[in-house]
């Protein structure tokens, strides 16, 4: 009896040490190496759910590891809606993978915390000269990570509604003017054919907004922070210029040219007739052409006065700064520098490939192929996102005004909060120095 | 439980001796069994909520390549600045004043209807039970669509209102969002405590009723002269437990509205979530979090003081 009763204590207090001491482990494991076991290096990648993309990631695996006989990768991949909280969490914890892949504008912010390591790709079979400025990551004038492709913003149209309504058809040599434009969608709209002619995505989330958008502002003359230094957004982001598009976008609700909230699969409703124009990524031209063959019109951005503007930059490799086995992630890194892959990117993902070299193997985008206008939009028109640890915070408030200012508040406001509490982070932070 | 029963039979030889010695036994069984539970509560309760304290008071970001350092009150300046942590206290509040009344009386109401001894009521306690045991963040993406301008809910209105009547686009109206928003939580919310109250009502023994009915009380006079003072305990629970739900509502906000349109459904705890996670700034969500403790807890103790047993 005595001892059954000790020995339930001392069980217990055995459990309740165990529990402490892993909890403690968890918490407390310090400055430490992670991602790989001896020669086996963990790769993770925001492609589960994603099989084509992913499809390519396993095929460099496998030729990776049948290619030499020291080094294994692994691979984990993840949801993309998680993947990003997956990440800091994994650095918090010091758990990060040796190999990962990185939304291009948060390079900086990983970088500059951190979680990734300066890479060193020279004497693979692709050089890092050739590739679109847009798909190289880099930070401090350090190279931190590369894609394979790029994406790009196009509008996407029916040549048949756009000539039976007397709209011009756009080129790379005269895009549409702001009047141009809107005089367009008033005219579409005036047709009765469409409730909402203009579509560009307004039911999306997160960093659609900051990419689809702030392009826009771009072209206006705003700007999401003063790139100079990257010390302020008060006088660019609530300035005269960002104001107007401010008023602009808005004025696409008001006029009926634009639903506030988009539906599920604006791409669908594209598709299906709803709308007359579309304001996309790339990665639905493939989808569009096959469904509307010659009749697709792939249209340049609207010049608002400073030029047509996309944005650029997508998913990127990287390797994090805890990796155990730096050489063996670097040797991953460069195996996987060759024009095949590069191709087998950009044919899996409807995405323009990084280098002219895959360009060339890929008809389409070859010149005169029928997604060159692509390519063509993302080495003349991409303007990359600004690149300051800072960029996460700048998203998630440009986002809120662009939604505010849809939904009726006044641009000068709602423009004049974001660049006031981007200043203040960046106050807070001082500057994002260190 | 053996272990207990067992003991008297074995100790009865030295009784004075052995009566210490057993509950010296009897209290270090105690300590066993409470260790792992006082254990997980501290390492998951009291150590999480202690560090968000102390973060509040330093410039903890989610992801920074220097440590934390002590900044004084700094945070808290700064959050009373922030025009939209008013909008969020407010809306907070304003969630509560309209949740708490409206779906503790309507789950007494419901109580009421299903404690009655007519048959099939045990159809309706699952049918009001049903959205209690479904995910919040299911029931939220469903009104989602509900609450579309070309929703379900509008073409039910047209269509009752013989299409004179077109509704507005519910959640994209700073106007109706938060009502919208209140509408679909009383409904998700309100099962779970009309089986509370359920609980309470049968707690009431019959022969009150029955002395009740022979004095000639009428069913309002036996409503308020025998169920509502049997309700006590229960009515406290139910208002504590909905206060504090209500205070904490977050959920829907992330998946129907993100706080927008506006700022009109932004609450205390969305924005801590939003400035700490999505935001990166760790210790503003904890100095945002720390102003929520003392809210809930200053609310409760209010409660607590105001349905205390006055004897």
């Amino acid at each position: 009896m005595v001892f059954r009763t000790r020995r339930l204590a001392l069980a217990s207090v055995a459990a309740a040490a165990a529990t402490a001491l892993v909890a403690g482990c968890a918490s407390g494991s310090g400055e430490g190496s992670s991602g790989a076991s001896g020669n086996t290096l963990t790769l993770w990648t925001h492609n589960a759910g994603n099989s084509a993309e992913l499809d390519v990631v396993k095929k460099i695996i496998k030729d990776f590891n049948g290619s030499q006989d020291t080094y294994t990768v692994e691979l984990q991949s993840f949801p993309q809606t998680d993947y990003n909280n997956s990440v800091v969490a994994a650095a918090s914890a010091r758990k990060l993978p040796c190999l990962l892949d990185v939304d291009g504008p948060n390079v900086a912010n990983w970088a500059w915390g951190g979680y990734l390591a300066p890479i060193d790709v020279t004497g693979s079979e692709v050089p890092v000269e050739d590739q679109l400025t847009s798909t190289v990551g880099t930070y401090k004038d350090q190279l931190y990570s590369f894609g394979f492709y790029d994406v790009s913003l196009a509008f996407f149209a029916r040549r048949s509604v756009l000539n039976e309504h007397g709209i011009r058809i756009p080129t790379m040599d005269k895009p549409w003017t702001k009047g141009e434009f809107d005089a367009a969608l008033a005219k579409l709209k005036k047709s009765g054919t469409f409730a909402y002619p203009l579509e560009m995505g307004t039911g999306g989330s997160g960093e659609w907004w900051p990419y689809a958008y702030s392009p826009q502002l771009q072209s206006f003359g705003g700007d999401l922070i003063d790139r100079e230094g990257y010390e302020t957004a008060s006088g660019t982001l609530d300035g005269k210029d960002s104001v107007e598009w401010g008023d602009w976008f808005r004025s696409l609700v008001t006029k009926g040219y634009m639903a506030k909230k988009s539906g599920a699969d604006p791409n669908k409703d594209f598709l299906a007739g709803k709308s007359a124009i579309q304001w996309d990524g790339s990665w639905n031209a493939a989808k569009n052409a096959q469904k509307l063959g010659g009749d697709l019109a792939i249209i340049p951005p609207v010049d608002f006065g400073n030029g047509p503007k996309i944005g650029g930059s997508s998913w990127q490799w990287a390797m994090s700064s805890t990796c155990s086995n730096k050489a063996g992630a670097q040797e991953w890194l460069k195996f996987s520098r060759q024009t095949k892959y590069f191709v087998d990117y950009a044919k899996a993902t409807s995405t323009i490939p990084a280098t002219d070299a895959a360009a060339q193997q890929i008809a389409d985008y070859q010149p005169g192929g029928k997604f060159e206008v692509l390519v063509q939009f993302a080495r003349k028109y991409a303007t990359v996102r600004p690149v300051t640890p800072a960029y996460p915070y700048i998203s998630t408030e440009f986002q809120k005004a662009a939604q505010d200012i849809l939904a009726g508040a006044g641009p000068e406001d709602a423009l004049g909060q974001a660049a006031k509490n981007i200043d203040n982070n960046l106050k807070t932070n001082s500057n994002y120095a260190g | 439980m053996t272990t207990k029963t067992a003991a008297p039979e074995r100790l009865r030889p030295v009784r004075r001796t052995r009566t210490t010695n057993a509950r010296r036994r009897e209290s270090l069984t105690a300590l066993g069994m409470a260790t792992p539970a006082v254990v997980l509560l501290i390492v998951f309760l009291v150590v999480p909520v202690a560090l968000a304290f102390a973060l509040a008071f330093t410039d903890a970001r989610l992801i920074s390549p220097t440590p934390a350092r002590f900044v004084g009150l700094r945070n808290f300046t700064q959050l009373f600045e922030d025009p939209v942590f008013y909008k969020s206290m407010r809306n907070t509040a304003y969630f509560a004043a309209v949740v708490v009344p409206l779906q503790a009386g309507l789950a007494l109401i419901l109580a009421l209807l299903v404690n009655a001894k007519v048959r099939g009521v045990n159809f309706f306690r699952t049918v009001y039970f049903l959205p209690v045991v479904t995910s919040m963040v299911v029931v939220s993406l469903l009104w989602t669509f509900l609450y579309r301008k070309d929703g379900l809910v509008n073409h039910v209105i047209s269509t009752l209102t013989l299409g004179h009547v077109q509704g507005p686009d519910w959640l994209g109206d700073p106007a109706t969002a938060m009502p919208a928003i209140i509408l679909m939580s009383v409904w998700q919310g309100v099962g779970f405590h009309m089986i509370i109250w359920l609980a309470g009502l049968q707690t009431i023994p019959a022969e009150l009723y029955e002395a009740a009915e022979i004095d000639g009380a009428t069913p309002w006079h036996r409503f308020c002269h025998v169920t509502w003072p049997g309700l006590r305990a229960t009515r406290t629970f139910v208002l504590v437990t909905i206060t504090i739900a209500a205070f904490s509502l977050f959920t829907q906000i992330r998946v129907m509205t993100q706080g927008g349109p506006l700022d009109s459904t932004t609450t205390v705890v969305h924005q801590a979530v939003r400035t700490g996670y999505d935001q990166q700034q760790t210790a503003y969500a904890a100095a945002i979090s720390l102003i929520f403790f003392v809210l809930v807890l200053t609310v409760s103790l209010l409660q607590r003081f105001l349905t205390r047993e006055k004897d």
